[in-house]
């Protein structure tokens, strides 16, 4: 009795009319579903196999191919889903954890969808971007309380500026490791964040050497693997990012199979071919606060205070005075990431039921920040399950300085996500480091398409921008009298500092 | 949409309220009477050492219960009816009473005992405005007052009998409202100690400004945008000891792509300044006048949305949102001219005035 | 109403003068279209001070000559009038006028000729924010602004048609530049002309420099002329001059913003 993958979760149908045998589907499947038996002259389509992925479909010459899902499905029940009995199935045939890629997919509220934004009529003239200037560019890392020179009429500057990171749109490329994804996904990113002006994160898979010339434009990341570590990484890069924790799976490590950890991997990472590379679920020197804090002067002595330091937490329960604690230890900005964040492996359970949502998390740190005075030490920059350019206003009105796509990024770059990255065998040749895979993405047109997203995210910004009346994106920023709830109660509103539609 | 006018003597000479009544009646068409008001410096030479309060009462309970807290908090020197005609256009909504108030010594033993003192005084006005029902302080500084109700600016100068006051600077306001109700306390100009803000349009920056104030211990509880500037600029150029010019210039500074071409090192002086001040920055339609005791400054957004006139003859110098105000009190000028956006305007005290240029 | 403002009606030559001193708007408006319907042809108006709305609306080629400053909107929707200006304009003057002339000898402030569609505004002075805003030309008509001194920031803001001179004869101590910031943003045809040269970096969004051609040099010419005859100034030597001209990139310069027209080519 097989009961892995059944029934299959989509259809293969193929218009035998159409099909011109040209057998480009079995090449194009990395999941082997499509087959053909040459003696007997008969395709045959193993449909469990199938992850809905459309590569097939999308390279059909003769577009002959139809993913459709499936439509077999157990005698229906509201609560004894199809999904929960075929998880309980595999699990009890394997016996393991369920393991699956990208964000949460628990229908939790999205408070997103339920903030809008204000426009202006008559007492305010909107702004037109197109014509007049439009402010996007954004610094992140400490600033100063106040601004002091040393006589007035002079212009010798006595204020110490921490270094910051400026950006010309508040839009950055989460930190997805080279492992995790491919050296040709990586470089796509890396072309498009330099030319916007903005950044892309390593992950915490080192930087190989192909993006050095990038470097400007990249953050690096020190997780608790510490993999490729080294003074010269830290001190390439734009920025350092301390990884404490993933929305997508608080509280856990992560795991690099030793079947991935090729030849260039190893030697971006530091570590022998073929070993396994453990992310520790806690990094081993930081037990505490206070151990977060030498960690961070460790690294800013190290780059001899020229980097600003992040540090990544997972939105959690108790995340405002987890974040003003990250701020007080001294980190140049806080990383929030909310429940929504995509991943490249985690177990299901984690994935779908740990962590709060990004946008309470924002408000909740953005306030706490402002009513201990120091709001101006870092930058929130926020990050998971954020989709378009309204996401990022929002989040931004909510308090955010600047934010970090990871899936929408790669959706660029090809990804439909079919939430199979940890099998390394994506058919758009991110998520893998198999060669002939990876020979899918061209780095010219992802980094093309990466820019282009960008690109017209912070147009449709300046356009929210302009609707509102503002020319500048600081002008946004935790202003949350430009937003309002629309079916939100009374405690959520309150938490998130919005007024209801109407008031 | 909304008028403003502001005269100021260089030399500091008394002028009569007419002049100021007579420009703001010049701009009726630009207000719908739900709110006007006046603010006048070197009023009280009499009590020029005392903190003057000029205190809105929705009834003779809310004034006994204020009076009760002022005297706990500071010592009265004297108080007064605020002098008032009964006028049809204006319904009498509040009792206005002035005190002349001197706060206790133990605030002087210290060596900053002057900002001390001025942090006790805010402090007080922010309880009274937001915890006494009924109670508005309208203004708190010394030498000087605020003189406001709901209607047209020239009925307002009928009531208060402003006529009758001599000051070296004067500002008005008329309002046509579209944003918080039209009441007496919510007409300009707003006051913190002895600074005063008329406005004109709309600070769409208000939420991002007001958490800023907020995380300073500044209340903005007056359901406006405007008291947002008087705040800015008493914490920027009071607390923070910046110069007028460097406080304007964070309040509207230049655009990223015009620093970008400015020469060392004022490019790296600008860029700290917007870094650090970016909630500070005004965003949004307006002009506005901010006065303080010496001081009389004029202010456009960075992309000029609302008009501004500056006018000077001798030693007199005018602010208005149309040159026909300006006119109508001194036809002949030696200088008129409209200052760029983002240009603060500044006429000093025993100076001279002055567009700085910062854009 | 004749009746009403006897007292400050008088007749000089085939002049109605008018004292406007401390009349409403309205009213001063009222009683010049009343005496045109009476058939007066010219106007001279003294103590103007702020009245808006003068010649609003106004079809005809009536002569209206004020004394003093003229309120927001002067020659609104204007049709035909010649309006000669000794003083200051305010905002908006000329505001989307068909045809005619406004002629000041003072200066004037922001949005002038805004929508315009026709006729033509000579102003001595300087001229502040958004003049030419959406200034547009259709069939026969070209609008044309010329300015003596000097303009602010977006000059000739989403210029559709039409041409804008701007001299800078003179110059007040806190202006650098002749014209200000952003000249020409969201331009998409008509021409700005500017004397003296004109850096890159001053242009906004869709703006180009152009090389000036024969065409360009008689509309300079002939429009520079008829602004020295009205203020006795001297066009030869202001036609002496090196001029830059600013024209739109493309009639289209923003097809490229949306998705689908990205795809489509």
């Amino acid at each position: 009795m097989v009961w892995k993958n059944f029934p299959p979760d989509f259809y293969v149908r193929v218009d035998k009319e159409l099909c011109i045998n040209c057998m480009r589907c079995i090449k194009e499947c990395s999941f082997g579903v499509h087959e053909y038996d040459r003696k007997k002259e008969l395709w045959k389509r193993h449909h469990e196999k199938c992850v809905g992925c459309l590569r097939c479909a999308a390279m059909c010459p003769a577009k002959a191919i139809n993913i459709e899902k499936s439509r077999m499905e157990y005698s229906p029940h509201p609560v004894w889903t199809n999904k929960v009995r075929k998880d309980i199935k595999m699990q009890a045939e394997t016996g393991g954890v369920i393991l699956t890629a990208m964000g949460n997919e628990v229908p939790y509220l999205s408070y997103f969808d339920h903030l809008v934004l204000d426009a202006c009529q008559v007492t305010n003239p909107s702004i037109d971007p197109l014509r007049e200037p439009m402010e996007l560019r954004t610094f992140i890392g400490r600033k100063s309380e106040r601004f002091d020179l040393e006589e007035d009429s002079g212009a010798s500057l006595k204020t110490e500026i921490a270094p910051n990171l400026k950006l010309e749109t508040p839009i950055m490329f989460a930190h997805m490791s080279y492992g995790s994804i491919s050296i040709e996904a990586q470089l796509s990113m890396a072309r498009a964040a330099s030319k916007i002006g903005t950044f892309m994160g390593t992950g915490e898979g080192g930087m190989h050497k192909d993006l050095y010339q990038y470097a400007d434009h990249i953050i690096t990341q020190v997780a608790s693997g510490r993999f490729a570590v080294h003074e010269e990484y830290l001190k390439r890069g734009a920025a350092i990012e301390i990884k404490i924790g993933q929305g997508a799976k608080p509280g856990i490590g992560g795991h690099l199979p030793g079947k991935k950890v090729t030849k260039e991997i190893s030697e971006t990472r530091m570590i022998p071919e073929g070993s396994d590379a453990i992310s520790p679920a806690p990094h081993h020197d930081i037990y505490s606060i206070e151990d977060l804090s030498r960690l961070i002067y460790a690294l800013k002595e190290a780059t001899r205070y020229k980097k600003p330091v992040f540090v990544k937490i997972a939105a959690v329960h108790n995340v405002a005075p987890i974040a003003v604690g990250v701020i007080r230890a001294g980190a140049d900005a806080v990383v929030l990431d909310g429940f929504r964040g995509g991943t490249g492996a985690a177990p299901q359970v984690h994935r779908d039921h740990h962590g709060i949502p990004l946008e309470v998390a924002i408000a909740t740190v953005d306030r706490r920040l402002r009513e201990e005075g120091i709001r101006h030490w870092g930058s929130i920059i926020a990050s998971g399950g954020i989709r378009c350019s309204a996401d990022v206003a929002k989040a931004i009105a909510l308090g955010a300085d600047a934010i970090y796509i990871g899936t929408g990024a790669l959706v660029a770059m090809g990804c439909t996500v079919c939430k199979k990255c940890y099998t390394g065998k994506c058919p758009w040749g991110i998520a893998t480091q198999i060669p002939e895979l990876r020979k899918r993405l061209n780095p010219d047109e992802g980094a093309k398409r990466a820019a282009n997203l960008l690109e017209a995210w912070s147009h449709e910004l300046k356009e929210i921008l302009g609707a509102l009346g503002l020319n500048s994106i600081e002008s946004l920023r935790g202003n949350r009298d430009r937003l309002r709830g629309v079916g939100l109660n009374e405690i959520d509103l309150e938490i998130l500092g919005v007024k209801p539609a109407g008031w | 949409m909304c008028g403003l006018g502001g005269i100021f003597n260089l030399t500091g000479k008394g002028i009569s309220g007419r002049d100021i009544t007579i420009m703001a009646s010049m701009m009726k068409d630009r207000y719908d009477g739900r709110g006007g008001g006046f603010a006048a410096y070197g009023i009280y030479p009499k009590y020029r050492e005392y903190y003057a309060f000029h205190l809105f009462f929705k009834d003779e309970e809310a004034k006994e219960v204020t009076e009760e807290f002022l005297k706990d908090r500071v010592a009265i020197i004297k108080d007064e009816e605020v002098p008032m005609r009964n006028i049809k256009e204006i319904p009498r909504e509040q009792i206005v009473w002035r005190y002349f108030v001197e706060v206790p010594h133990k605030f002087k033993s210290k060596a900053d005992y002057l900002k001390r003192e001025q942090d006790y005084i805010i402090d007080t006005v922010f309880t009274i405005n937001d915890e006494i029902d009924g109670a508005f302080v309208a203004s708190s500084g010394k030498n000087m007052g605020v003189f406001k109700a709901a209607g047209m600016p020239q009925d307002v100068a009928r009531l208060f009998k402003i006529e009758k006051y001599n000051a070296y600077s004067w500002i008005t306001h008329g309002r046509f409202p579209t944003n918080t109700p039209g009441w007496w306390g919510g007409a300009h100009p707003f006051n913190i100690l002895d600074w005063c803000v008329v406005h004109n349009g709309e600070i769409s920056s208000y939420g991002t400004n007001r958490r800023y104030l907020e995380s300073f211990g500044y209340k903005c509880r007056l359901l406006t945008d405007t008291e947002v500037v008087a705040y800015l600029f008493d914490l920027l150029v009071r607390k923070q000891k910046l110069s007028i010019k460097t406080a304007a210039t964070a309040l509207t500074p230049p655009f990223w792509s015009q620093i970008d071409r400015m020469p060392e090192p004022m490019k790296t002086k600008l860029t700290a300044l917007r870094m650090t001040y970016a909630p500070a920055m005004l965003n949004g339609p307006f002009a506005i006048i901010v006065t303080n005791a010496e001081t009389m400054i004029g202010l456009n957004d960075r992309i000029k949305l609302r008009p501004l006139m500056v006018g000077k003859r001798e030693d007199f110098v005018y602010l208005a949102s149309e040159e026909a105000a300006i006119r109508e009190v001194s036809p002949e000028l030696d200088r008129l001219w409209a200052p760029r956006a983002g240009n603060p305007v500044i006429a000093r005290l025993n100076g001279d005035v002055k567009e700085e240029i910062i854009h | 109403m004749l009746q009403e403002f006897k007292k400050i009606i008088r007749e000089e030559e085939d002049f109605v003068i008018i004292d406007a001193k401390g009349i409403y708007y309205r009213e001063l408006n009222e009683l010049i279209n009343e005496l045109i319907l009476n058939g007066s042809k010219k106007f001279r108006i003294l103590n103007v001070n702020g009245q808006r709305f003068i010649a609003d609306g106004l079809r005809g080629g009536y002569y209206i000559e004020i004394y003093g400053t003229a309120g927001d909107d002067l020659g609104g929707f204007a049709n035909g009038p010649t309006i000669v200006i000794h003083g200051d304009i305010q905002d908006g003057a000329g505001n989307t006028m068909n045809e005619g002339k406004i002629i000041v000898h003072g200066s004037g402030t922001d949005i002038i000729g805004h929508s315009m569609r026709g006729g033509k505004i000579f102003v001595k002075g300087e001229v502040g924010y958004r003049v030419g805003i959406h200034m547009k030309e259709y069939k026969e008509q070209i609008p044309v602004i010329v300015v003596g001194a000097t303009a602010g920031d977006f000059l000739g803001e989403y210029m559709a048609g039409g041409r804008i001179i701007i001299l800078g004869l003179e110059k007040r101590p806190e202006v650098e530049d002749i014209v200000g910031d952003w000249i020409g943003t969201g331009i998409h045809g008509g021409a700005i002309y500017i004397r003296g040269v004109i850096t890159k970096d001053k242009l906004g969004y869709s703006a180009n420099i152009k090389e000036i051609d024969e065409n360009d040099r008689k509309i300079i010419e002939k429009n520079v002329r008829e602004f020295c005859s009205y203020f006795g100034l001297d066009a030869d030597e202001i036609l002496k001059s090196k001029f830059t001209k600013i024209a739109p990139i493309s009639r289209n310069p923003f097809a490229a913003m949306y998705s689908d027209s990205r795809e489509n080519k």
